[in-house]
C-alpha cells in the first residue's frame, strides 16, 4: 500500500495534496493507495479528498496537532506508519513537509527523496528530481528497507490528473498515542506581515528582474521597460533579499503567484522557487546571457544576450510605435 | 552562547555542470566552489547573535579537503574556530543527506552547542534535509525556513516563513537547531583584518572511522526536458528586440 500524507489548513485541503495523490497513483500501479489526514477536526478535508480513487483515508484527529508542530506531526506519523505498514509514503513538497519529513524519515531511518517531478518505471522506481539549480535532472533510487518517503514538487503533477473514485473512499479514524510533553515547539497563529499593497496576481503584464540585473542602480532600466509595456515590475527572491525591490514585489513560492498574459523575465535563471510562482503565465519571455539557464525550458520566446543591450533596444522599439 | 553553523561547499551558481561518462555524476574537476548561500545567511545570523549575547561561533563542514576553503572564509568573516569532518565517502558533491548529517552529528554532539544553525537547503543537491536530520540525530527541537531569531534565556523564539507571504512565530527550548532562509539579514564580507586573523584560527580535523549508510543513490543524470518549444530570436540586440516586440504584438498578441 502507498500512503499519501495529505495536508490541510483549518479543514481546507492544500491543493498540492491532490497532486501528491496523482503521483502516488502513478507510482502504485495495481497497489492500493491510501491517504492520511492529520489535525484537530480535519474531517472536512478528508471528505473532500474522499472523491479521489483511494482505498482508505485514515483520519488522525487530535487537539495536539493544531497548530502544526514538527514534533507533533513526526510522532503521529511515526505511529501511523508503524500501524499501516505502507511501502511508500508520498507527500506534497510544501514548506510544512520540508519541516517534518526529514525528521520522520530520520527517526525511522528510511530513505527520503524530496522535490520529485516524475517517475521512471522499471524493476525499482526511479524518482526524478532537479539538481544544480534545475540545470540537470537526477534519477534517484531509494536504498534500504521500506517504507521509502517521497515528496512531490508543487505543480509537477496536475491536481485534476488524480483519478476520482466511483464511490467515496472510506474514512476511518486512526488512533495514535500522542504525548503533549514530547512536543517541544510552541507555535503561534500564522499571520501576514502587512496587507499586500501590490497585488501582482491581477497584473496583465509583468516585467520581472533577477540576479542578472546586477545592481540596484539598474532597476530603473527594468522599470522603464515595464512602463513602456504597460506592465507591473516584479522580482525573484534574491533581488528582494538584497532590498533592491520591496518584498511585496516578489514572485515565487515565498512571494506571490501570478498568471499574467505576458511575463518578461530579465536575468532570471529560472530556479524552481521562482518558476512555481509564474509558470501559469500565458506568454513567457526570457532574456538571459546564459543559454543553458532553466528559464528557457518554460519560455515561449527567448533572447540569449546581454540584457543591458537588449532592454534599451526594446524600449526604443516600443517608443517608436 | 555557543553556536555551531553547518556550512556546505557547493559549486558556484554560474557553473554549467557536464554529465560524466558514468552518466551518474558530473565532471567535478570543471567546477569552482563557494559557500552555499543559505549557509552564509546562517553564519551571519550566528555572528549577530554572538554580538548580542556573547559566546562563540564554531563553523562545521563535512566534505573533502577542498571544503576547508569555506571554513577559512567563515573564519575571516568572524567565526571563532572550525571543525572539518573528512572521509572518503564525503568526497563527492552527490553525497546523500543522511551521510552528511550523520557525519556532522558525531562531530557536533560532544561540543554541547546551545544553538545549531544551517541553511535551509544546498544550492547543488537541494534536498533540504541535512539540517532537520541533524536535529533528530542530536535529539534537539528544530524549526525550518527561519526569518528571525530571538534568544531569551533558555528559549529561542523564531519567525518561520510559510507559503505565499505568511509567517508564524514558534518557540522552543534550547538547545535547538534552526534552518535559515536566505534574506534573513544583510551579509557582511570578510575584511583584510578578518582574513589575516583567520590564519591564526583553529580548523580541527575529524576523521570518522565509519559513517551511516546512504539512503539514496543517483542512478542517472539528464538535461531537463523542455515543456515548451522556445523560439529563440537571433540577431544583434536591436534586431532581436525588434523581432521580439513584433512577435509579442502579432503572434502572441499580448501587447498593443
Amino acid at each position: 500500500m502507498i500512503l499519501v500524507v495529505a495536508e490541510q489548513h483549518g479543514g481546507k485541503l492544500h491543493r498540492a495534496s491532490w497532486e501528491a495523490v496523482a503521483f502516488a497513483q502513478e507510482l502504485a500501479g495495481d497497489q492500493p493507495v491510501d491517504a492520511i489526514v492529520l489535525g484537530a477536526g480535519p474531517g472536512d478535508s478528508a471528505a473532500e479528498l474522499s472523491q479521489a480513487a483511494l482505498a482508505t483515508i485514515h483520519l488522525v484527529d487530535s487537539a495536539l496537532l493544531e497548530p502544526y508542530t514538527a514534533d507533533g506531526y513526526t510522532a503521529a506519523l511515526q505511529h501511523a506508519i508503524e500501524q499501516l505498514q505502507p511501502t511508500h509514503v508520498v507527500l506534497p513538497h510544501t514548506y510544512r513537509t520540508r519541516d517534518f519529513a526529514p525528521k520522520l524519515a530520520a527517526r525511522l531511518d528510511r530513505a527520503l527523496i524530496t522535490d520529485c517531478i516524475g517517475l521512471t518505471s522499471g524493476e525499482r522506481p526511479g524518482f526524478l528530481r532537479p539538481v544544480y539549480q534545475g540545470k540537470l535532472v537526477a534519477e534517484v533510487a531509494a536504498e534500504g528497507a521500506h517504507p521509502h518517503f517521497v515528496s512531490v514538487q508543487i505543480g509537477a503533477y496536475r491536481a485534476d490528473a488524480a483519478k476520482r473514485g466511483s464511490t467515496a473512499a472510506a474514512v476511518k479514524p486512526l488512533n495514535v498515542p500522542l504525548d503533549a510533553a514530547a512536543i517541544r515547539q510552541k507555535a503561534e497563529m500564522p499571520f501576514q506581515e502587512a496587507k499586500q499593497a501590490v497585488d501582482l496576481s491581477q497584473a496583465e503584464r509583468i516585467v520581472a528582474v533577477g540576479r542578472g540585473i546586477k545592481g540596484q542602480e539598474h532597476i530603473a532600466l527594468a522599470e522603464k521597460l515595464a512602463s513602456a509595456l504597460g506592465a507591473q515590475l516584479a522580482a525573484s527572491r534574491p533581488i528582494c533579499d538584497s532590498g533592491w525591490l520591496p518584498m511585496e514585489r516578489q514572485v515565487g513560492s515565498s512571494g506571490q503567484t501570478v498568471a499574467p498574459k505576458l511575463y518578461v523575465a530579465l536575468g532570471i535563471s529560472g530556479a524552481i522557487q521562482h518558476v512555481v510562482g509564474m509558470k501559469g503565465a500565458r506568454t513567457i519571455v526570457a532574456i538571459n546571457k546564459d543559454a543553458d539557464a532553466p528559464i528557457f525550458e518554460i519560455a515561449d520566446y527567448g533572447i540569449v544576450g546581454d540584457l543591458f543591450e537588449i532592454v534599451p533596444a526594446m524600449i526604443a522599439e516600443l517608443e517608436k510605435a | 552562547m555557543k553556536i555551531a553553523v553547518c556550512i556546505k561547499q557547493v559549486p558556484t551558481r554560474e557553473w554549467q555542470p557536464r554529465i560524466d561518462d558514468s552518466k551518474r555524476g558530473v565532471r567535478e574537476q570543471d567546477a569552482s566552489f563557494e559557500m552555499n548561500e543559505p549557509d552564509a545567511y546562517a553564519l551571519e545570523e550566528a555572528l549577530r547573535l554572538r554580538e548580542k549575547h556573547g559566546g562563540e561561533v564554531v563553523v562545521c563542514t563535512a566534505g573533502p579537503a577542498r571544503a576547508s576553503q569555506v571554513l577559512r572564509e567563515a573564519l575571516a568573516r568572524g567565526a571563532d574556530r572550525a571543525i572539518h569532518v573528512e572521509h572518503d565517502r564525503l568526497s563527492s558533491i552527490t553525497t546523500d543527506s543522511f551521510v552528511i548529517a550523520g557525519a556532522l552529528a558525531d562531530a557536533v554532539r560532544e561540543e554541547k552547542f546551545d544553538l545549531v544553525l544551517t541553511g535551509l537547503q544546498s544550492d547543488d543537491q537541494g534536498a533540504a534535509q541535512t539540517g532537520v536530520i541533524l536535529a533528530e540525530r542530536l535529539d534537539v527541537p528544530h524549526a525550518t525556513i527561519v526569518m528571525d531569531v530571538q534568544v531569551q534565556e533558555s528559549v529561542v523564539r523564531v519567525k518561520r516563513e510559510l507559503e505565499g507571504g505568511w509567517f508564524q512565530w514558534v518557540q522552543m527550548p534550547l538547545p535547538a537547531l534552526l534552518t535559515i532562509q536566505s534574506g534573513i539579514n544583510q551579509l557582511r564580507y570578510a575584511t583584510l583584518k578578518g582574513i589575516m586573523a583567520a590564519k591564526k584560527k583553529e580548523i580541527r580535523k575529524v576523521m570518522p572511522v565509519s559513517l551511516p549508510a546512504a539512503h539514496s543513490s543517483i542512478v542517472g543524470l539528464d538535461v531537463p526536458r523542455k515543456t515548451k518549444q522556445t523560439q529563440l530570436i537571433p540577431g544583434s540586440p536591436a534586431e532581436a528586440a525588434r523581432g521580439l516586440i513584433q512577435k509579442l504584438r502579432d503572434e502572441a498578441r499580448v501587447i498593443g
